[in-house]
């Protein structure tokens, strides 16, 4: 017993890195731009088949880098041209917005590489198992774990080091004082978005080789990632990657006990949260509004 | 909401736009229109799933009614008139939809035939409006023993197997080639139910035992947790019962974690759609196939396979038999009975044995009589990465015949009331 | 809102038309049971519009209301007795429950919050009905009942069988929740809400309880939309988690909008245009998701004040 619940507890936090990593490109684009981007599970769905398409091409390692940057390029562009105009307005206009995307982004990818489900062959000897005895500790998985932990190391490095991540911060708690300051607020939100897409195009890749690839790939991952904010605590990026990783362990966990409550232990959770700390375990004061 | 919007725009400008959205719209229709609808046809309405999760199996059922209805107007259609196939999308689970797209065929368009659905709990939706409505319902791929037992209708007839059969198909061989110490991965709805259970029977009465069990809901995507259970109960064979999407993650998944190596891996019913998703190293088990394109030797199917492969690139799948059993079902009823009369189409249907080029089959296919289900063969196998070509992923060990392992009429709870 | 001669006219328009809507409805190539889906899903939307357009709280969960009605009618019917009436008021009773307690935890959010709360506590309610087999039917819904025929001690109806008949006893039930959510805007209650919705803060400081007001203001709205769900329930004689699933949410949402928020038929409205529109291009195309995602984009790219808001502007200048 305490061997299957510590593999189950393992296994949790690798299924929950990858889910914070959804949440944390949602996160950053929720809380500079204040739109909840339905469309981030559409993102993935496109980071997965254009690394896919790439494949033949670049090999698996190209279109792990490659494919990102273009499903970012494709955020970049939606956000100048579609979202942007809806910023001073209600923020149910820009949901709107991004709930229409999504269905576009769907229908999109069903009708360019067809419904049917795609093989994406991942490089050998990253599928083995590293023990035969820890052996849901795939290469591949422990190699998501190690991406998603670069890809937070980068956010992190980007977010404190450079101009661009401390603007974003600065205008994630005063967005009015930091355009007066002279920043192009416009241009600013247009990458912040585009980073979050990339955090998408990138867990759309590493799912891709996790499960099956088809169309509706990114819709099941939408609502974790919105827990995972919720329960982390809205307007924090610690809070979403912490929230990600307790959801992967709960439902981990709760598999051994309770299996049938697998997916409902994430909600129990969040009404938790919600009932006896509304802004989340890491939530700041105050952003609930 | 406390900002009203500043709405400067002139109201010119914004007419502009919304006429060129409007024309733009209407030159990137037009490739999609399907075309429109003539009215001396026998028209026979398929209300299947175009999106969502069954999108793919839907999609081929599809192919498989329009080769059929190229074949029925060739050979002079149905009763002498031409045969014309109206298409809506039911989704892939919305029941609203689905049934009001039924109502939508049988109400607005009068059709005499009513396909559908992929999804089970859809057919039985559909079924209820075709029963009230007294149209023949061909249901081409909608598993749930139900529709063809417990909630069986007089006009509601039923291609593809039932649970039940798939489970009595499949068992003999994994109990003598597996192992009797059994773990099930069971999709947690209504077809994940009966199958486990059908299956659980079988597994008992060839002198095996269920070792464990674990329901996943419709969509999992990771089922790592699941496989951790299921290695720690030392099972001989862990049978995958998911579908779809689900299947090729928990496949997926299972041979990531070397499973394969452990275990016999093996399920009941499997889609070449699924295969077909799978990377090659993950094309393992064993499994019950419903049809299968490689059959050398039966006469019709290699005309068939050429005449899809020629409109799709690729080679039809169970689904895609499925579509085309359930159309020629339908000209079959209505040129046996010479009327388009419900009652006596479903009458002409009971006992009918399909004609070779439609069953596709060894031993052929029939519709048992008080049951309106088709009786087929079923082809047991274990899944390949490759076989003659790059679509052959199965190789069939052993055709069962679909009438040694229906079981009985009365074991279906199956009581068909026809009207006065 | 003032009440002129034109907006009595309007209104009479609109209820002839209501009236004879499933003898015309053929004509344009529709049919009985869209005419009832539309004054269904225009309920919701309306219901839905009363949170939205008029206290000003972006809900994009209400189909957890909405399909928790649909549940309560379909489960009356199939376990407890075949009459329809029970089944709509079990149904009511149980959306406006869930309503008030969920309310209750989350009345203290707004904006983009609050929204990603409701759609998160509609997935809850989605998941339970989706996982609890035994009681719902899990992914298969509830099936096997139908709507039984309405015994008024005088006469029977058969709404069954008779699609007409359906249609008009939902357009009486719409009719009596359309009064009552009118009468409900023109009395205080409704001032108040549309005063938090101009000015929170203003009305917070004018000493208004306006967390409470929400509530309340949560709740109706919750219990119009379990109505209109337990009409869905009956049309289909079925129900499914379908029912509750946000992607439903926010096609009420759409509704609203599209058809004019701030005004009280303009989720009508929507929802005729989005129905209609729906029905007409899935049947024509098998890409119809694109063209309903890039209906979103426009309306809300160029119609943000929906269909009425633009006719009451060219009306005023």
């Amino acid at each position: 017993m305490t061997q299957l619940l510590l593999f189950n507890v393992f296994n949790g936090l690798i299924v929950g890195a990858f889910y914070a990593l959804m949440a944390l490109g949602l996160s950053l684009i929720l809380n500079l731009s204040g739109v909840i981007n339905f469309a981030h599970g559409g993102f993935l769905a496109i980071g997965a088949y254009l690394a896919y398409a790439l494949m033949p091409t670049i090999g698996f390692w190209g279109a792990l880098i490659v494919a990102p940057f273009l499903t970012a390029l494709l955020g970049l562009v939606v956000e100048r041209v579609l979202i942007r105009r809806l910023y001073g307005r209600d923020p149910l206009y820009s949901l709107l917005l991004t709930f229409g995307l999504a269905y576009i982004l769907e229908d999109g990818t069903r009708y360019i590489w067809g419904a049917q489900s795609l093989p994406f062959p991942i490089p050998a000897w990253l599928t083995t198992p590293l023990s035969s005895e820890f052996f849901f500790l795939t290469g591949y998985r422990l190699f998501m774990v190690l991406l998603v932990a670069v890809a937070v190391g980068g956010l992190f490095l980007i977010l404190n080091r450079t101009r661009l991540g401390i603007r974003i911060r600065a205008g994630t708690l005063d967005l009015e004082t930091v355009s007066v300051l002279g920043v192009n607020v416009g241009v600013l939100r247009n990458l912040n978005f585009g980073l979050g897409i990339y955090l998408a195009g990138l867990a759309g890749v590493l799912a891709a080789g996790m499960l099956g690839l088809q169309p509706t790939i990114g819709t099941s991952l939408i609502m974790p990632s919105f827990v995972a904010i919720i329960v982390g605590g809205l307007g924090s990026l610690p809070g979403t990657l912490l929230g990600g990783l307790l959801i992967g362990v709960a439902s981990g966990v709760t598999t051994v006990f309770f299996p049938s409550a697998t997916e409902a232990v994430m909600y129990v959770m969040m009404g938790l949260v919600l009932l006896v700390r509304p802004r989340g375990l890491l939530g700041e004061e105050g952003r609930t509004q | 909401m406390s900002n009203p919007e500043s709405t400067t725009k002139p109201l010119q400008r914004r007419k502009v736009i919304q006429a060129a959205a409007g024309a733009s719209l209407l030159q990137l229709a037009t490739p999609f229109i399907i075309p429109a609808r003539a009215a001396d046809n026998v028209k026979i309405g398929l209300d299947n799933p175009l999106t969502g999760t069954y999108a793919a199996v839907g999609k081929n059922e599809l192919i498989g009614c329009q080769l059929a209805i190229e074949q029925i107007n060739a050979k002079g259609g149905i009763n002498g008139r031409q045969a014309e196939l109206l298409v809506e999308d039911s989704t892939s689970g919305d029941a609203g939809t689905a049934v009001q797209k039924a109502r939508k065929l049988i109400e607005r368009d009068k059709v005499d035939f009513l396909l559908g659905n992929v999804n089970s709990s859809l057919a039985l939706a559909m079924a209820q409006v075709s029963a009230e409505k007294g149209v023949l319902h061909v249901v081409p791929g909608g598993h749930t023993d139900a529709v063809t037992g417990t909630s069986c209708h007089w006009n509601v007839f039923r291609i593809c197997n039932t649970t039940q059969m798939e489970a009595n198909a499949v068992t003999p061989s994994l109990i003598k080639n597996a192992g009797k110490k059994w773990y099930f991965i069971t999709p947690d709805y209504s077809f994940g139910h009966t199958l486990q259970s059908g299956l659980e029977k079988a597994c008992k009465a060839n002198g095996g035992s269920t070792i464990g069990a674990d329901l996943t809901p419709l969509g999992t995507t990771d089922f790592s947790s699941y496989l951790i259970k299921a290695q720690a109960a030392k099972p001989d064979v862990i049978l995958f019962l998911t579908q779809g999407d689900d299947m090729i993650n928990a496949l997926k998944q299972a041979v990531q974690f070397g499973l394969d190596k452990r275990f016999h891996l093996a399920g009941g019913q499997q889609e070449l759609e699924a295969l077909e998703g799978l990377p090659p190293d993950a094309r393992i088990g064993t499994w019950v196939f419903e049809w299968y394109w490689n059959q050398p030797g039966v006469p019709h199917v290699a005309e068939f396979v050429a005449d899809i492969k020629k409109k799709t690139g690729r080679v039809p799948t169970a689904r895609t038999w499925f579509g085309f059993a359930s159309t020629w079902t339908c000209a079959l009823a209505a040129n046996n009975a010479k009327s388009l009369d419900a009652v006596k189409m479903a009458k002409a249907l009971q006992g009918l044995k399909l004609p070779p080029e439609v069953a596709l089959m060894p031993d052929g296919a029939f519709f048992r009589e008080g049951q309106n289900q088709l009786i087929p063969d079923l082809y047991v196998g274990h899944a390949q990465a490759k076989g003659i070509s790059e679509d052959d992923l199965f190789k069939v060990t052993e055709v069962v015949k679909g009438a040694d392992i229906a079981g009985t009429l009365a074991e279906t709870g199956c009581k068909m009331t026809w009207p006065s | 809102m003032t009440f002129g001669r034109d907006k009595l006219a309007w209104n009479a328009v609109l209820w002839i038309v209501l009236l004879t809507m499933p003898y015309w409805m053929g004509a344009i190539g529709g049919y009985t049971e869209l005419a009832s889906r539309v004054v269904i899903l225009g309920l919701a939307a309306m219901s839905l519009n009363f949170l939205l357009g008029f206290t000003g709280v972006l809900s994009f969960g209400h189909a957890a209301y909405f399909g928790l009605g649909a549940y309560g009618a379909a489960m009356s019917l199939k376990f407890f007795a075949p009459s329809t009436a029970l089944a709509i008021v079990v149904g009511i009773v149980v959306g406006t429950l869930a309503a008030a307690a969920i309310g209750a935890l989350i009345v203290k959010l707004r904006g983009v919050y609050f929204a990603m709360v409701t759609i998160a506590f509609g997935q809850v309610f989605y998941f339970i009905t989706f996982r609890w087999n035994s009681v719902t039917g899990g992914d298969d819904g509830v099936t096997g009942w139908h709507r039984a025929p309405l015994r008024l001690g005088f006469a029977t109806i058969d709404i069954l069988g008779n699609d007409k008949a359906f249609y008009y006893l939902v357009l009486l039930l719409f009719a009596v929740a359309a009064g009552i959510m009118a009468m409900l805007l023109r009395s205080p209650l409704g001032r108040t809400l549309i005063a938090i919705r101009e000015n929170e803060r203003r009305a917070r400081f004018l000493g208004i309880p306006v967390e409470r007001h929400i509530w309340i203001s949560f709740v109706i709205s919750g219990g119009f939309a379990a109505l209109a769900g337990t009409l869905y329930a009956l049309l289909s004689n079925f129900t499914d988690p379908r029912s509750l699933h946000w992607t439903l949410s926010g096609n009420f949402v759409i509704m609203a909008v599209l058809g004019g928020m701030r005004s009280f038929w303009g989720p009508l409205i929507g929802a005729a245009i989005f129905v209609v529109l729906q029905d007409y291009v899935s049947s024509h195309t098998e890409n119809w998701m694109s063209f309903i995602g890039l209906f979103f984009v426009l309306v809300v790219t160029f119609f943000p004040r929906g269909v009425l808001g633009i006719i009451k502007r060219r009306v005023a200048s």
